[in-house]
């Protein structure tokens, strides 16, 4: 597959719109999303409450941001690990590189990692000569699919069984051709044993951190699947890559935000493993990594701290502001073409990448409010998504067309008695447009509305009209 | 400039100082807690809720009256459930006085796992009622990867370690620290089997981690009824 632009989200969303199986896949998880959640929140009295204190905990670290990287760092060392701090991508996958080269590793086990697809350093190790196994069953049948995940904790959700049972039998060419891969319990038995293999060959395991934990130096790595752990205490080496919002000051901050955490993301109660890691082995430990390794990472953060996007540095990926967004739900995360699809992308990717590359993703939205109402953090997402349009409308990076629009409609609405009158105008010519029937087949400029349904004639004069009338009977 | 420097100098111009301004006064917010009513009963109500929850993430429980009871039921479960008689157990003394010895029909190794163990059996330092969760710790005597790499996992608990929520479970973390030794390099929050709904959504027990998890529940919580 081919990777899609955020500038063609247009044409993206066009195509993810007469895909068939993508549809179906996407309606099963609002479906099961809108059933999971009151279920869920319904056992947690305090689940509002719990979500002011994990804003208040983010928003207080991330005023005293420094202090806390550098308690987490000596923390870190303190326990026998390593630090390195890395501006970007780039410093990131040579960091890790070097790490590798040194221990003399070939095989990587990699558990799942969002920050890691941000720097794309599968390709960038893969292309240096190792080999590189994704550990997590979707970022796994991805890796064979040479796809990206289009959820940020559901990465295959786009696809269907059928298309990973044909995966499976391209790719897992020793076994029985004739084997049977009808149930999702046979492709996952296949990967188990697949992947055991490499679990066990592995010279350097690499996740990302959930959160890292200040007071201790620990990273906190939640799954369901095992596949963190094992990667984390079988290679000689751990390397972990987190960026820098991961940090919190202490234990109990921790075990507040994931009482949120798996809760908003999948609908659990808790994630099957949750596991706080600190330092390598110990001394006289049996098992566990030789060599600990952290990345913290800036990679555009401490650009984000500084002004108005701070809030966006709360969110701790559970992807919930994905799962409920109905134009996530209509497209799917591909379209989007950054790292990040749904609602948090629109935000993040013109961060990360350039508004000039991702103008279109912030227009993404009808700003309905639904990410808002279900984010864990309080991001307010649709507030954000605004602010950057009126950036790309200042840089011009919308279509011209409509920015003409923008700024005839701010000329009128700034003018009210001129604008009341257009109003009255407006409204008598779609009256008169929609004659008996009452309604409208077609209205210019708004053939994209039109398309798929009726607009009906408006009736009883404008709404200052009716206003005013009201207010003096 | 490294890159720390550079990092930790845009982060002090992004929120108005110029260099570092030590430890800042506790946050408004440490100074209460919230701790969720569902982590919070008498022993007896905690017990129910454990095992409760523990079912709900798939767990299976098995109930003895003492630690010398654990080697016979579980050789007892093993046959079964058909999982033979080969057991790898953590090398901590504790399970010494377990009764896991060929005796009750169990073959025993002690130490780290391997790719070819299917049964291990661990202690637990906590059960947490909140979620059904075991908590464990990687030590000398209890290998971290007894908890990942076999297929079937055991995990022994003594009732009286049931505590509510996840804060009293690190509470018994830090007692067991208490002589200023470092925290254990690993502590995991266990729940249930590894699962993975990455497929369709589909709910698949058994991924990387165990497919079954049984818990061996040793003794009565406080004022909790046969």
């Amino acid at each position: 597959m081919t990777h899609q632009t955020s500038l063609e989200f247009s044409k993206n969303a066009a195509r993810a719109q007469a895909d068939s199986d993508l549809q179906s896949a996407l309606e099963k998880l609002q479906r099961d999303t809108r059933l999971a959640r009151p279920v869920i929140t319904g056992r947690l009295p305090e689940f509002e409450a719990l979500r002011d204190r994990a804003v208040a905990i983010k928003n207080h670290t991330l005023a005293h941001l420094d202090h806390y990287l550098e308690t987490f760092e000596a923390n870190v060392i303190d326990a026998g690990g390593h630090v390195h701090w890395c501006n970007d991508s780039s410093d990131a996958r040579d960091t890790i590189m070097k790490i590798c080269r040194d221990t003399g590793a070939k095989t990587v086990g990699k558990g799942k990692s969002m920050v890691s697809e941000e720097i794309a350093l599968n390709d960038f190790l893969i292309a240096n000569g190792l080999d590189v196994v994704e550990t997590d069953l979707g970022e796994y049948i991805l890796q064979l699919r040479k796809e990206t995940p289009s959820h940020v904790v559901m990465p295959a959700i786009h696809l269907k069984k059928e298309q990973i049972a044909t995966t499976f039998r391209e790719h897992h060419t020793e076994l029985d051709p004739a084997r049977p891969l009808d149930v999702p319990g046979d492709m996952t038995e296949e990967a188990r044993i697949k992947l055991r293999e490499k679990f066990l060959a592995a010279d350097v395991g690499i996740t990302g951190a959930n959160m890292l934990i200040a007071e201790t130096g620990s990273i906190v790595v939640v799954t369901n699947e095992g596949n963190g752990d094992l990667t984390q205490t079988l290679p000689r080496v751990h390397i972990v890559i987190a960026a820098i919002e991961k940090v919190v000051p202490r234990i109990d901050d921790a075990l507040s935000i994931l009482r949120i955490l798996a809760r908003s993301a999948t609908g659990q109660e808790i994630t099957c493993y949750t596991t706080f890691a600190t330092g390598p082995k110990r001394p006289n430990d049996l098992d566990g990594p030789e060599e600990f390794h952290l990345i913290l990472l800036d990679n555009g953060r401490t650009k984000l701290l500084e002004g108005e996007f701070r809030d966006v540095l709360r969110c701790i990926r559970c992807g919930a502001c994905q799962s409920a967004c109905p134009v996530y739900g209509a497209v799917g995360g591909h379209a989007y073409g950054g790292v990040y699809g749904g609602p948090i992308g629109a935000v993040l990717t013109p961060a990360l990448d350039g508004i000039d590359q991702a103008w279109p993703l912030p227009e993404a939205s009808s700003f309905c409010g639904s990410c808002e109402a279900v984010c864990p953090m309080r991001i307010p997402l649709p507030g954000l998504m605004r602010r950057w349009r009126e950036i790309a409308h200042s840089r011009k990076l919308n279509k011209s067309g409509a920015r003409r629009g923008l700024t005839l409609w701010a000329w009128a609405a700034r003018r009210p008695k001129l604008y009341r009158r257009g109003a009255r105008i407006a409204l008598a010519v779609l009256r008169a447009l929609g004659g008996r029937r009452g309604y409208l087949r077609s209205v210019p400029l708004a053939g994209g509305w039109t398309v798929s349904r009726d607009l009906p004639a408006p009736e009883g004069g404008t709404f200052v009209d009716r206003w005013q009338k009201e207010r003096n009977t | 400039m490294s890159a720390r420097d550079d990092i930790l100098s845009r982060i002090r111009a992004a929120t108005g100082r110029t260099e570092s301004s030590g430890a800042p006064p506790p946050p408004e917010y440490a100074n209460t807690v919230l701790i969720p009513a569902r982590a919070t009963g008498t022993p007896g109500e905690l017990a129910a809720r454990f095992i409760d929850m523990a079912a709900e993430a798939a767990a299976t429980i098995g109930r003895v009256d003492a630690p010398g009871d654990v080697g016979p039921a579980i050789a007892a479960w093993l046959a079964a459930e058909g999982l033979g008689t080969d057991l790898i157990a953590a090398p901590d003394p504790a399970l010494d006085a377990w009764g896991l010895t060929a005796g009750n029909g169990l073959t025993v190794r002690r130490g780290i796992a391997t790719g070819d163990d299917t049964v291990s059996v661990t202690p637990s330092v906590a059960g947490i009622a909140e979620t059904g969760s075991l908590l464990v710790t990687a030590g000398p005597g209890t290998p971290y990867t007894l908890n990942f790499l076999p297929e079937t996992h055991i995990a022994v608990l003594h009732a009286d370690r049931i505590v509510g929520g996840y804060e009293d479970a690190w509470a018994m973390v830090r007692q067991h620290n208490e002589k200023g030794a470092a925290l254990p390099r690993t502590v995991t929050l266990i729940t249930g089997p590894s699962r993975s709904s990455d497929i369709e959504r589909t709910v698949t027990i058994g991924v990387h981690g165990p497919k079954r998890l049984h818990i061996v529940l040793v003794g009565k919580a406080d004022g909790e009824e046969t």
